[in-house]
């Protein structure tokens, strides 16, 4: 084995560190006995009670859900097209556009899409929301089903093809289900960016409508509360959940040389 | 149809494993390709195009409009007939020096994020790159996995840690009050937004970094090392600039987003840590100035794209240089 001294070691562990230490304070003090999140008094389920009591979170957290649900499903669809157009044909406009919001910062997409909306007297809202979210987790999907498709053997629709499939047949019965891990896990992508996207919400939901994030959001502006704490340790669940179920789908989710090369 | 099928093509015109070189295997465009094509990829285009390019674009015309007496944007052609189209707003920005400055801050910032996730990944990717493969992926996973916890939870995180109740804010001014100093408060400050943006930015400085290092062939060094190179001269003569693509990959996927940032200098920051992003909030939410929030919006777009772009530029240049 190849030396590894010490003071990498304790670099590397720093690191972790801070990586961990910040999502572990948060989750341990859900389970604490005190309004201030400063010291640890006792062990309580107190503030998942207060939480399961609030109606505005449940609000929030329904509308999330709601929002995460349709724009997983039309994400989905569209990026799972827009991944394939992209694998089979050579495409000029499409690729810029899949990589486009994904490349810019956030908060122009965020406020040209408020433009966009009031400029159109579209009326801000749920449906809002799920619209431009759609159009930022297209292109994650389609990168990951793109992904797929590089891995799989196209002979195998040609073949589908030869044997007189027509096109529809050949995808429904050959290529859908070899990429299906890869489009369920940009499924669970769209789903889990849907849900914890605060910056391109924040724009376009317009006031009176809450997701999780603004909630969130509205909440720690005025004050540190562990209720807080505790919808946060189940969000973080919820989303280590879904990774773990996606990453397990398409291995390409997670980093091995040949996918995080720059 | 079936009679029409294409004769399969040999694999190695495809390229099975680099995505980049699939690009070439043009024979696969056959005569009824263009039908499928627009099937295919059209949905996806139109909606893009709809709710992607034809806002961006709009914003763009917009930010050469005049504001509206309550907000928004003047008509577009006023009582007299006169088309409101202008530069106003693009002089306001490069005549008042308080918006550069702001600029300048901005990136100030997030200059400082870069160098510090340089120093924290660096040797982190190191470690990650030198084990053996059973661990690495595991190690990777444990960079990413907190970035895929939501932004706010993250910058909450924070407020707990540098809250003025808590164990941090305590040890630090106890130890300032030895000396005799006032208490500083960690919350609601420069400290607090840099911290909060070096922890949200780290995972994309170790990812590209530990792909370059990864790659790095040992023997290198063991040459480097026969020839007389202590270790800090492996480091800095072979390691380093070798490393240099992941570094300025690293540094533009850091960079370009804490330039941008808006979510954490809004909550962590003090009254003096407004950013790019928190300006262009004010313009949209509450000064409603859209032609001068567009304009904010614009010129940090094209800063970021000319910053990935001069990035993706050096890379290349560097990686050809080897080559």
């Amino acid at each position: 084995m190849r030396r590894r001294p010490a003071w990498l070691w304790a670099a590397a562990i720093f690191a972790y560190a801070f990586l961990y230490v910040p999502l572990l304070i948060v989750v341990v003090y859900s389970f604490n006995d005190s309004r201030l999140n400063a010291e640890w008094v006792g062990f309580t389920f107190d503030w998942y009670r207060t939480l399961a009591s609030d109606d505005q979170m449940l609000k929030a957290a329904g509308n999330s859900l709601m929002i995460g649900i349709v724009v997983s499903f039309v994400s989905t669809v569209l990026g799972t097209m827009a991944g394939l157009a992209m694998h089979r044909y050579r495409l000029r406009l499409l690729p810029i556009l899949i990589v486009a919001p994904i490349a810019i910062p956030e908060i122009l997409m965020g406020v040209s899409l408020l433009i966009f909306f009031v400029l159109l007297n579209f009326t801000l809202g749920l449906v809002s929301v799920a619209l431009a979210h759609i159009a930022f987790c297209i292109g994650f999907v389609a990168i990951v089903v793109r992904a797929r498709l590089a891995g799989m053997d196209e002979t195998l629709t040609e073949a589908a093809r030869d044997c007189g499939a027509t096109p529809a047949s050949a995808f429904r019965y050959v290529t859908l289900p070899l990429i299906m891990p890869g489009v369920i896990a940009g499924a669970l992508m769209a789903f889990t960016l849907s849900i914890d996207d605060f910056v391109i919400t924040f724009f376009t939901a317009g006031a009176g409508t809450i997701t999780l994030p603004l909630q969130i959001y509205s909440m720690i502006k005025i004050s540190v509360t562990p209720e807080v704490n505790a919808v946060s340790t189940l969000l973080m669940l919820l989303t280590l959940l879904l990774i773990v179920v996606a990453a397990k789908l398409s291995p390409t989710l997670l980093p091995s040389e040949r996918e995080t090369t720059p | 149809m079936g009679s029409s099928a294409p004769h399969p093509e040999p694999l190695a015109a495809r390229g099975e494993r680099e995505p980049s070189t699939r690009e070439a295997g043009e024979g696969r465009r056959k005569p009824r390709a263009s039908l499928g094509k627009w099937l295919v990829g059209a949905p996806p285009l139109l909606y893009l195009l709809v709710f992607f390019a034809a806002p961006t674009l709009i914003m763009v015309l917009a930010s050469f409009r005049s504001p509206g007496e309550f907000g928004g944007l003047a008509p577009i052609v006023d009582e007299t007939g006169k088309l409101d189209l202008n530069v106003d707003s693009y002089v306001r920005f490069v005549t008042e020096p308080v918006f550069a400055r702001v600029f300048v801050k901005s990136a100030w910032y997030a200059t400082l994020t870069t160098l510090f996730c340089l120093l924290l990944a660096y040797p982190l990717a190191t470690l990650i790159a030198k084990s053996s493969r059973k661990y690495r992926d595991l190690l990777l996973l444990l960079v990413i996995l907190p970035f895929w916890s939501n932004f706010l939870i993250r910058i909450y995180a924070w407020m707990i840690i540098l809250g003025p109740n808590a164990a941090l804010a305590k040890l630090v001014n106890g130890t300032l009050a030895l000396f005799g100093a006032a208490p500083v408060p960690l919350l609601f400050s420069g400290f607090a937004v840099l911290v909060c943006l070096v922890y949200v930015s780290l995972p994309f400085m170790v990812l590209p970094l530990y792909a370059n290092l990864e790659k790095h062939d040992q023997a290198l060094l063991d040459a480097a090392q026969d020839l007389g190179a202590n270790a800090w001269q492996r480091f800095w003569r072979v390691t380093f600039p070798l490393s240099l693509p992941g570094v300025y990959a690293g540094a533009a996927l850091v960079f370009i987003p804490a330039l941008g940032i808006f979510a954490i200098p809004d909550i962590l920051g003090g009254p003096e840590d407004t950013l790019i992003g928190n300006l262009i909030k004010q313009q949209f939410l509450e000064t409603r100035d859209w032609p001068f929030g567009s304009v904010l919006s614009i010129v940090l777009t094209v800063a970021a794209l000319m910053l990935a772009g001069i990035a993706a530029w050096v890379g290349r240049r560097g990686a050809g240089r080897r080559a």
